[in-house]
């Protein structure tokens, strides 16, 4: 293929992903977009087969089939719920794959044209040092917050002092090397940015606890964007330049909604060392103020009487699996009469989105399902707020206690509901380590228990 | 007229290797910054998880650089280098798409 030829069937796929990323702009779409999408990566990796510099085709054959087998088993096999840490393993191999390339390229530059061994270009030494950085930060990083999210390790930030200081010895080494690589192309150097930044992408996200987990999945999504845009100028690519660029704004638009959702700062979040993850802080400020507890039963008389109910999901409800009981609940209300819809805060769950995925793998249809800003204004209308495994995200103490680690966040207005029930284990307080006064309040009724338990046994009460 | 002048400039480019090739590649960088910034506010938060999983199957479009390392005939370290990309990329592209499509087959309207 003449190389213009090559280069218009790169542009193709280019604007394949851009329209991939287009069609997610509603449910409608997004079907056909990621169908468009896949179109765009044959194109890309046809082209490439049928350039000149690739002559041998068993051992890509050989890895296409193997990763693809490997790949599909597990998209097809993984549970909704542990969506998160599926995506931040597949971040990791990104980030992999981008080091193996770059190393390629360290020892065969006249594959990519650019140099030979000894003699590689300055300005290709330097984009192919910051893409493997990058690629190895992405890689260790992820397997962190993966392994944090699976529960391998713990959701508490792992904390020692003089741990920015570290970070920041170990960033500027990265730095200092990639200059002498650039300049000397030494072998050893190469390795030790590598070294340097697989240790850097632990340091990174350890400290990181688990209440951050949303904004950590999608830094590191925008990190493998750009580890592959390294790449892409290492190798003068333009269409890994336009991927890399599309995921790198993506994910740091996702980490800002998230940061948002949190009123959180960007930089706060990195620092880490925020909310415990265990439920430690529970009981001590707690005292011995008493709440109303409520069985099942009393729960399913208050809801069958409604006019409103609104389901507010957090991330309890995932660990769970309550979805599909809560669709099957709010089916018995609907058949009631009652009007029933969906709260989602944009942090709910453990990655951007993730509530709406369980719920529509429940079979609750996505136009029931509000997101705050859409819905925030119909608590005060609504007779019952059932709050699933939520808790941070519907604390008053965001709102009127300036010294509370949450002040400031946006929250659903659960408590402006004529009642609220809260589905609870106990009387643990959630992530961020912070106790919920609204426990105390006179319209809220606490249900303690499993959240699938529970629900079933409303289930059960209603009919 | 503009068309001819673009090429031109193109030309220049790919004809004195370095400076001018690598602020041509800056120049697509940063258009797509610009490209991606606004489709991705169009995304509707419901399917941000998919958005998720969408852009890690296409940041897998890194294939094509391990594709070109395992393409030689001759058996050296880069080749096998190549060769482990491309499995870690097909995971990403096939996981990445596969998981993308289950997800958002998902997605119903009230019937």
């Amino acid at each position: 293929m003449s190389e213009n030829l090559t280069a218009l069937a790169y542009l193709i796929a280019a604007i394949c992903f851009i329209s991939a990323l287009r069609g997610l702009s509603s449910p409608e779409t997004a079907r056909k977009g990621n169908l468009i999408g896949i179109a765009g990566m044959v194109i890309a990796i046809a082209t490439t087969l049928a350039s000149p510099n690739v002559l041998s085709y068993s051992w890509i054959a050989a890895g296409i089939l193997i990763g693809g087998a490997i790949g599909t088993v597990i998209a097809l096999k993984i549970q909704m719920t542990a969506l998160p840490q599926l995506v931040a393993a597949f971040h990791s191999l990104v980030g992999l794959a981008a080091v193996f390339v770059a190393s390629a390229a360290l020892f065969a530059p006249e594959a990519y044209g650019i140099g030979t061994v000894g003699n590689i270009k300055t300005v290709s030494l330097v984009e192919m040092s910051i893409g493997t950085a990058i690629g190895a930060i992405t890689f260790t990083g992820s397997i962190i917050a993966f392994a944090k999210l699976q529960g391998i390790l713990s959701g508490t930030p792992l904390v020692f002092t003089g741990q920015h200081f570290l970070n920041a010895i170990i960033g500027l080494s990265t730095i200092a090397l990639v200059v002498w690589f650039s300049t000397s192309e030494a072998y050893w150097a190469y390795w030790m940015i590598v070294a340097l930044a697989l240790v850097l992408g632990f340091l990174i996200i350890l400290p990181i606890g688990g209440a951050d987990m949303p904004v950590v999945v999608s830094m590191l999504n925008s990190y493998s964007g750009w580890a592959a845009c390294g790449i892409g100028f290492t190798l003068g690519n333009t269409l890994l330049i336009i991927t890399g660029a599309l995921v790198g704004s993506s994910g740091a638009i996702l980490s800002y909604i998230m940061c948002k959702g949190m009123n959180r700062s960007f930089i706060s979040v990195i620092l880490g060392g925020f909310g415990g993850g265990e439920e430690v802080n529970a009981a001590q400020t707690t005292g011995d103020r008493t709440v109303r507890r409520g069985s099942a039963e009393d729960a399913a008389f208050i809801m069958k009487n409604a006019g409103k109910v609104i389901i507010v999901p957090g991330y309890g409800m995932a660990v769970a699996q309550a979805q599909h009981s809560v669709r099957e609940m709010a089916d018995s209300l609907k058949a009631a009469g009652v009007d029933v819809a969906y709260a989602i805060h944009p942090v709910a769950g453990r990655m951007p989105g993730h509530m709406n995925v369980l719920l529509a793998e429940a079979n609750v249809p996505y136009d029931e399902v509000f997101e705050l800003e859409e819905i925030n204004h119909e608590f005060t209308t609504a007779d019952v707020a059932y709050v699933i495994g939520a808790n941070d995200v519907t604390n008053p103490a965001a709102k009127n206690d300036a010294a509370s680690p949450i002040f400031g966040m946006p929250i659903l207005d659960v408590e402006k509901a004529q009642t609220v029930l809260f589905v609870k284990r106990s009387m643990g307080a959630g992530y961020a380590g912070v106790d919920n006064e609204l426990f105390f309040r006179d319209n809220t009724m606490m249900l303690f228990g499993d959240a699938k338990k529970m629900t079933e046994e409303i289930i059960q009460s209603l009919d | 007229m503009k068309m001819e002048k673009i090429a031109g400039v193109m030309e220049t480019a790919n004809a004195s290797h370095g400076g001018d090739e690598l602020m041509l590649m800056v120049t697509v960088f940063v258009l797509a910054i610009f490209v991606g910034y606004y489709v991705v506010w169009n995304v509707t938060p419901a399917l941000h998880s998919p958005l998720m999983s969408v852009t890690n199957a296409i940041s897998s479009v890194i294939i094509v650089g391990a594709l070109i390392a395992s393409g030689p005939l001759e058996i050296h370290l880069s080749k096998i280098m190549g060769f482990f990309a491309v499995i870690l990329a097909s995971i990403n592209i096939f996981g990445g798409f596969f998981v993308s499509q289950r997800m958002l087959q998902m997605y119903k309207k009230k019937s």
